[in-house]
């Protein structure tokens, strides 16, 4: 493991929305086979950091850099990030009434094949590839002809955000709070879902508030962020320590260095 | 100076070529139009119901209008290229305003439909025409009246009764000339009682280097228990100027649908009026435009539910680029003593740049208790976390706003009661939002050839 180039590596990442400064030194590194966990109090900048590393035009990146697989990741689009192997799990997966979950997917599917000078696949092997996917997730085969996210359950959608990473087999996810608004079902298939997917190539960011999620996919290392900077880092015992201590020894500690 | 004026000299100078060359049906309203045009004005921009449209300024220009009936010579080999692969129709053209029918259509066409030009048919059909022709179309209106004075031919079309017709009736409409042209057309559709039929009317221009003023009037009974669907689509050109208004009469359990298409266009001002005298009777307008560059697209429509129990839905969509600018002016008016009236209105417009301009009134008038209406209008932009949704699936964002746009379109192209016209509309829609569909001649078809298509 220690051989395999990183797969991402921040430095002293700044980013603001609006002028108000978010993200304020962020330093992480990622390897191919890793599962890390992000944690953290409310308003800390856990999903800035996932929006600003998938490019959201909201955020504006004000320092630092971030290379992903040799690639100036700050650089790239939000369409080319991800045919790079960037995938987010959206915390709250955008309806789009009319534009069905087969168009979607087919387009998403054959642009990244385009990117990398590929044939678009056919249409038949392109419907297999969703069915074999779609099975992973326990979604069923209604879920082609559906518009995106609409009149989906918050399990359904959640399930449906794996779905979408399992066809496009990305390099490294991120889950942003994939456990929200999940009851214990829907979270051991996403879970399971995420499982499945995992390989010794690709790596993965749990963004969450609970150690739940952590129970069934685990961690290798687990960050704190507060006030915009991962403030913490250590293995899935930290992950513990603050579901029994909350996070206020963090903050302490933290808002006294800084006086 | 009034536009008219020069109309109004044309006609008494001309009238009697502009009547040689046409039917003593049409000849006979030609009194009452000039008598209207002469007291009346055209209605002036911002004036209640023109809030964008200037018509003094669309009838201004010094168009020729074609009196002796002279061949234009029309590009017949490149003419029809937009046909629907997979459905049968039957065939008719107009070049300018003179209507021709194809040689296939006629074939199976059942007992006592009667189909074709006015002229064609004077002899035979003289007193069944004028039964029927100006009834619908108030003169008092002065596109009306103006195109009742200069139209000289115009399209009969007559499903008697207990008749259906299986397959839908196709109008192509071509401009073609090289100077600038007046063109007035003039459509009658009579079905009676339980009679069934289909029509998809379309509009191109050949001559995009040629201003054409395209005024029209359409007139629509439709009978007790009849049922007519009409596809009204416009791909014409951008020096093209439309003038439209469509009158419709609804009998007791007749089912209407309209839906108005404007793809390609310079400037287009149509009317949609439906009056419902009948109980039972159903009513479905619809209507979509995707308007770029400086194009003008304003639908006007008013339906006036007269009886109880029927119902009404109506909706329109506008996508508009660049300048252009959109209008969506609607009104039902349900009569007192009109109870159990169900009848909803949207429209719902997306402007796609900062210079695009929508102007929307949605207007009820309930006169009734007892009723259930709606309506609602929305002009907004594309959802931008719906695009950054799709740019962080890899989906470019120009991919993702067609996606975005084809959706919205979606439901009215759904409302398309033929499944072969739905599919080719689908079609059509996504070229003209990727933006090869400039001019009818890019839609690269296969089509027809007109040439062998005319009945000689």
């Amino acid at each position: 493991m220690e051989n395999k180039p990183n797969l991402l590596t921040i430095k002293d990442l700044h980013a603001s929305i609006e002028g108000k400064e978010i993200l304020k030194g962020v330093n992480l590194v990622i390897r191919p086979g890793e599962v890390h966990a992000i944690m953290g109090p409310n308003g800390s900048g856990k999903s800035t950091l996932s929006a600003v590393l998938t490019g959201n035009p909201a955020y504006t990146v004000t320092g630092g850099s971030a290379d992903f697989g040799g690639k100036d990741l700050l650089s790239l689009s939000p369409e080319d990030r991800s045919h790079e192997g960037l995938f987010l799990s959206f915390q709250y997966p955008v309806e789009i009434p009319g534009v069905s979950m087969v168009n979607f997917m087919r387009a998403a599917v054959n642009e990244k094949r385009k990117y990398f000078n590929q044939e678009p696949l056919s249409a038949s092997d392109f419907l297999k590839l969703m069915r074999e996917k779609r099975a992973i997730v326990e979604l069923d085969n209604k879920l082609a002809s559906r518009s995106v996210n609409e009149g989906f359950s918050g399990g359904e959608k959640k399930r449906n955000e794996i779905f979408q990473m399992a066809m496009l087999e990305p390099k490294l996810s991120i889950l942003d709070e994939t456990d929200s608004g999940l009851d214990i079902d829907a979270l051991r298939i996403v879970a399971g879902g995420v499982n499945k997917l995992k390989t010794e190539n690709n790596a993965t960011i749990v963004i969450t508030h609970y150690q739940r999620l952590l129970d069934y996919i685990k961690p290798d290392f687990v960050h704190v962020l507060y006030k915009g900077r991962i403030v913490k880092t250590g293995g899935p015992e930290l992950a513990l320590e603050l579901e029994e201590k909350g996070y206020d020894w963090i903050k302490e500690v933290c808002d006294k260095n800084q006086e | 100076m009034s536009s008219l004026k020069q109309y109004i000299d044309l006609f008494k100078e001309s009238r009697s070529t502009i009547e040689a060359h046409s039917t003593e049906v049409m000849n006979s309203l030609r009194d009452k139009a000039i008598n209207s045009l002469i007291s009346g004005k055209l209605p002036a921009k911002g004036d209640e119901n023109y809030e964008i449209t200037d018509l003094n300024e669309t009838y201004a220009p010094d168009y020729g209008v074609n009196i002796n009936r002279y061949d234009f010579g029309a590009d017949t080999a490149n003419a029809f290229r937009c046909d629907v692969p997979n459905m049968s129709t039957w065939l008719y053209f107009s070049f300018n305003d003179t209507y021709h029918s194809s040689r296939t259509a006629s074939i199976s066409m059942p007992d006592g439909v009667v189909i074709g030009s006015f002229n064609r048919l004077a002899k035979q059909y003289g007193k069944l025409i004028s039964t029927y022709y100006g009834k619908l179309a108030p003169i008092e209106n002065t596109q009306v009246a103006l195109n009742t004075l200069l139209a000289q031919d115009g399209l009969f079309i007559y499903i008697p009764k207990n008749t259906s017709l299986e397959k839908p009736l196709q109008l192509v409409n071509i401009l073609n000339a090289t100077i600038p042209v007046m063109v007035n057309r003039r459509i009658l559709i009579v079905l009676e009682e339980n009679a069934h039929a289909k029509m998809l009317a379309c509009d191109h221009t050949q001559s995009q280097e040629t201003d054409f003023l395209n005024t029209q009037v359409i007139e629509v009974y439709a009978g007790k228990n009849s049922s007519f669907d009409f596809y009204d689509l416009e791909e014409s050109g951008e020096r093209t100027h439309r003038i439209s208004s469509m009158w419709v009469r609804q009998e007791e359990g007749s089912n209407v649908l309209i839906n108005g298409i404007t793809l390609v266009n310079g400037h287009t001002r149509n009317d949609y009026s439906i009056d419902v005298v009948g109980e039972n009777a159903e009513t479905h307008l619809y209507g979509m435009a995707i308007a770029g560059n400086e194009q003008h697209i304003d639908n006007h429509t008013e339906i006036n539910h007269n009886v109880g129990h029927c119902t009404s839905n109506e909706l329109f969509k506008y996508i508009l680029e660049d300048r252009s600018r959109g209008a969506f002016c609607g009104r039902i008016k349900v009569a007192p003593n009109a109870p159990r009236i169900e009848a909803y209105q949207g429209n719902r417009n997306i402007c796609m740049s900062p210079e695009a301009k929508m102007y929307s009134k949605p207007q009820l008038e309930i006169y009734t208790d007892d009723v259930k209406c709606s309506h609602g209008s929305t002009i907004g932009q594309l959802d931008q976390d719906a695009i950054f949704y799709m740019q962080a699936r890899g989906i470019s964002k120009q991919e993702a706003r067609m996606l975005l746009m084809q959706a919205f379109m979606a439901d009215v192209i759904s409302t398309v009661r033929m499944d072969s016209l739905k599919d080719r509309l689908r079609h059509l829609v996504d070229k003209r939002l990727y933006g090869k569909l400039a001019l009818c001649q890019q839609c690269g078809s296969d089509c027809h050839d007109i040439v062998n298509n005319i009945e000689q």
